[in-house]
């Protein structure tokens, strides 16, 4: 095969791609029978999902996973036959199969060593349901199912014309033609019966593939041909004398007629004395031009597609798709924040010209930045994936966390159709994966203690996303205990994390658990302790440029809530000005602009000031002095403010010098080689071709109450009082 | 002389694999994603062999096969079931359906285009 471009690879990298898509089916076809809304197609979609990743394994000769996909398979059948009754126990097994199908497949892709200890388990479990004399047929199908790898030799022929050209020379049969040419006379005697023709067959054909293999003589015998008056073209009448000289063996011959065993009288013999044939005249075959008349047909016209169809309309509607290359829209998304900075410059120097606004070239580019949004929209949206499958990983995740360490965990998902940027997906499985975990491990608590608070045994975990004013929300919540909060307290206490004698709200002991460091590893089982702790959850929430926060309720359980912006690309933005310097904001997060005199402000400790806005007090802080470009104001009279509304409705306000524009910004992600410097989330190139920061307030207003220790007032301060 | 084929399979990868056995022997491979696609497809094209996978969604191999047969445009076309199970019964049923020939899955690709020639010369 040719190194360059190798179609088998790509095949086989489509194979993978296509394998993601059944295993979502196989798992949401288990969902919906575990469910109980299942209906009969339900167990053909996870039949087929089976059937189809072993069919793709055997051409690429992916043994291990043929095999499991086979047995798999083969109980799968047993269902779809009516033979088994799908037990809950059955789903377990059917939900860890599948689990452990997709581990195969990954495994198969990567090349990485095979579970074979898990694989032997689990095949035990599945062989567990099928009666005995369903497993030797398994032994003799896994030999049948040898898969065989692919040599496929792509280079064309000499001439890049296919072999049939020349029938006689048989190029195919050639192929297994022994060396010892031992030539060979056999008499075949070939008559094709009812059902020859219809399903397809042809008399002539298989006398041409016949002569191929040697010297054939044939000879038709036309004696049963009756009357034209009563030929019916698709009832056979003729029959065939071929006396064949061949290198080949008694099986090559028996080989063309393979699709037609049982269809025809055939009888070969080897001829004994092993003579010349009959120079006879051989006779070219030939037959009644078949099927030319139409006859009444007893084949039932109407196919039974009613009964399917009315099942298709049933299950969702296939989409249809076109399959890109992701690199090639990274590239357009790349052109079009290209284009989008390009147009804020275009427009900034037409303004800075003096046109009219009502010129031509003004209304011109009013239509170009319409244009140029819808593009981006449209480009956005070509990334945007639904969670649905991120959500079925972690659906294996509750599985197998919940089974670890013995806890019984009903899984719930919301909102699994929402559509987030497929970059943000895949980041995003990490963290959620060690959410869940957590959870299932320390939020859920063991039935004995759930059923003396008064609970159900059955733990229940719940992941939802939404979107929520231009950010998509992702919460996992429990139902279980809620954070222990003294003992969070005494862990960080203990860890040296916080001064032994600090007095901290809820809230702020609940955000400990984000503090590098503080790792649970030590009080807890195996299962979430992986080395990952909340914080590196956190980081990772907040290079997506998101943000996790925390509340529980004692008792009555956990949630975590994700806020993510909806792409990484572009920003509605607002462009301020601090202390001479250029920032961006976003701008789902400015509620409010106003500007300030010396009686609005209030202070409530020394550099500790609060507004009043309408009937409540927000928290204000100097953006300028926040980020170290100036000293805190003395005075706020003439200071512009913007009200910031955090994912938990609080606000807060921040001093800026002036608000410069509201435009969309192209975000420019900050090499690793700067440092992170807290409330900085990326930059982005404006229209003059300046670079400007891109603020993130939320962090910065964080950072600036986390090291206060009366912050507590401040923030509650925040509540409309 | 130059081989047209449909070939129907709900796998992509599958058909993916029929063309590339396929395309190096000249043959022109047209695609259909289940029976009723097929069916769809051969309202606009009269290909010299039919390729068809058993197990598909909406419809069918077998009932793909029955339809075919049931136009009288394609009642003789040669149509070679691809099949992962080399059970006789499934050869069996897959004749009573109509179908010409088999083969089975995974397919070596010579095989097919032997099977094909076969069948369709």
């Amino acid at each position: 095969m040719s190194a360059e471009i190798d179609p088998m690879a790509e095949i086989r990298a489509s194979f993978f791609i296509e394998c993601e898509e059944l295993l979502e089916a196989l798992q949401g076809g288990l969902e919906t029978i575990e469910s109980g809304e299942d209906d009969p197609e339900t167990i053909n979609v996870v039949f087929r999902a089976v059937h189809s990743i072993k069919g793709g394994a055997g051409a690429f000769g992916l043994e291990a996973l043929v095999r499991f996909a086979h047995r798999y398979e083969t109980v799968l059948d047993e269902v779809r036959a009516g033979r088994m009754v799908v037990s809950g126990d059955a789903l377990k097994v059917f939900f860890q199969a599948a689990d452990h199908l997709s581990d195969l497949v990954r495994i198969s892709c990567d090349g990485a060593a095979l579970p074979d200890a898990e694989t032997q388990t689990l095949l035990g479990l599945l062989d567990g349901f099928l009666g005995s004399e369903a497993k030797t047929d398994n032994d003799e199908s896994d030999i049948e199912f040898q898969p065989m790898g692919i040599a496929l030799d792509l280079g064309f022929d000499d001439d890049g014309e296919p072999e049939l050209e020349e029938p006689e020379q048989g190029a195919l049969p050639t192929l297994d033609q022994p060396f010892h040419a031992s030539r060979q006379t056999f008499l075949i005697e070939f008559m094709p019966a009812a059902g020859f023709f219809e399903t397809g067959n042809e008399a002539a054909l298989l006398l041409r593939n016949l002569s191929a293999l040697g010297d054939a003589t044939v000879v038709l015998d036309a004696d049963q041909l009756p009357e034209f008056a009563n030929i019916s073209p698709v009832v056979p009448h003729l029959c065939w004398q071929i006396s064949l000289k061949t290198d080949g063996s008694r099986d090559d011959i028996l080989s063309v007629f393979d699709f037609v065993e049982g269809l025809c009288k055939l009888d070969v013999s080897q001829s004994q004395e092993d003579a010349t044939p009959q120079p006879e005249p051989a006779e070219t075959p030939s037959e009644p031009a078949p099927l030319v008349t139409p006859l009444p047909k007893d084949i039932p016209a109407a196919v039974n597609t009613t009964a399917s169809e009315k099942k298709q309309a049933n299950a969702a509607p296939a989409k249809s798709v076109v399959r890109v290359d992701l690199d090639r829209i990274e590239r357009l998304v790349n052109l079009v924040g290209e284009l989008v900075i390009n147009q804020a410059m275009l427009s900034q120097s037409l303004e800075q010209s003096g046109l009219s606004p009502h010129s031509d070239a003004m209304n011109g580019l009013e239509e170009f930045q319409r244009l140029t949004r819808d593009i981006q929209d449209s480009v956005m949206m070509i990334r945007a994936q639904p969670v649905k499958s991120l959500f079925q990983r972690m659906s294996r995740i509750i599985r197998e966390a919940s089974s670890a360490i013995n806890k019984e965990v009903r899984f719930h998902t919301i909102g699994e159709g929402t559509e987030v940027d497929k970059t943000v997906i895949e980041r995003l499985a990490d963290p959620l994966t060690h959410m869940i975990r957590n959870a299932v491990d320390h939020g859920l608590e063991g039935a004995d203690a759930r059923v003396a608070a008064g609970k159900s045994a059955q733990g229940n975990v719940s992941l939802s996303a939404a979107h929520r004013s231009g950010r998509v929300v992702i919460e996992v919540s429990d139902d279980g205990g809620g954070i222990n909060r003294p003992k969070v307290l005494q862990i960080a206490i203990d860890k040296g994390l916080i001064p032994a004698e600090t007095k901290l709200s809820d809230a702020e002991i609940d955000n400990l658990l984000f503090l590098p460091g503080f790792s649970t590893a030590s009080v807890v089982s195996d299962l979430s302790g992986r080395g990952v702790g909340m914080d590196v959850v956190r980081n990772a929430i907040q290079a997506l440029g998101g943000r996790i926060t925390i509340s529980s309720t004692s008792g009555e359980g956990t949630v975590f809530s994700i806020s993510l912006p909806l792409t990484l690309a572009v920003l509605d933005g607002m462009v301020i000005e601090v202390a001479g310097q250029t920032l961006v904001l976003p701008l789902n997060l400015v509620v409010e602009t106003l500007t300030l005199t010396d009686q609005d402000v209030e202070m409530v400790s020394p550099d500790r000031f609060v507004i009043k806005v309408r009937s409540g007090f927000v928290p204000v802080f100097d953006l300028g002095a926040a980020l170290g470009y100036r000293k805190p104001m003395k005075t706020f009279e003439n200071a512009v403010i913007l009200i910031i509304a955090r994912e938990d409705e609080s606000q807060s306000a921040l001093i800026i010098d002036n608000i410069v524009d509201q435009r969309q910004v192209v975000i420019k992600g900050l090499d690793e080689g700067f440092y992170r410097a807290p409330g900085i989330a990326a930059a982005t190139i404006l229209g003059d071709g300046q670079i400007a920061l891109i603020v993130d307030p939320t962090d910065i207003i964080d950072g600036m109450v986390s090291d206060v220790v009366s912050l507590r007032n401040l923030v509650d301060l925040g509540v409309p009082a | 002389m130059s081989l047209y084929i449909l070939a129907v399979d709900d796998s992509r990868t599958m058909r993916d694999m029929i063309k590339l056995a396929l395309l190096p022997a000249g043959i022109t491979v047209h695609t259909a994603d289940d029976g009723i696609h097929g069916i769809e497809v051969l309202e606009g094209i009269t290909p010299d062999a039919i390729i068809t996978d058993i197990n598909m969604p909406r419809m069918d191999g077998f009932g793909f096969i029955d339809a075919v047969r049931s136009q009288e445009k394609h009642r003789a076309v040669p149509i070679l079931v691809l099949t992962t199970e080399a059970a006789p019964e499934l050869k069996q049923r897959a004749r009573a359906a109509g179908a010409t020939g088999w083969i089975v899955k995974p397919f070596d690709p010579s095989k097919l285009v032997k099977a094909l020639n076969m069948v369709a010369g």
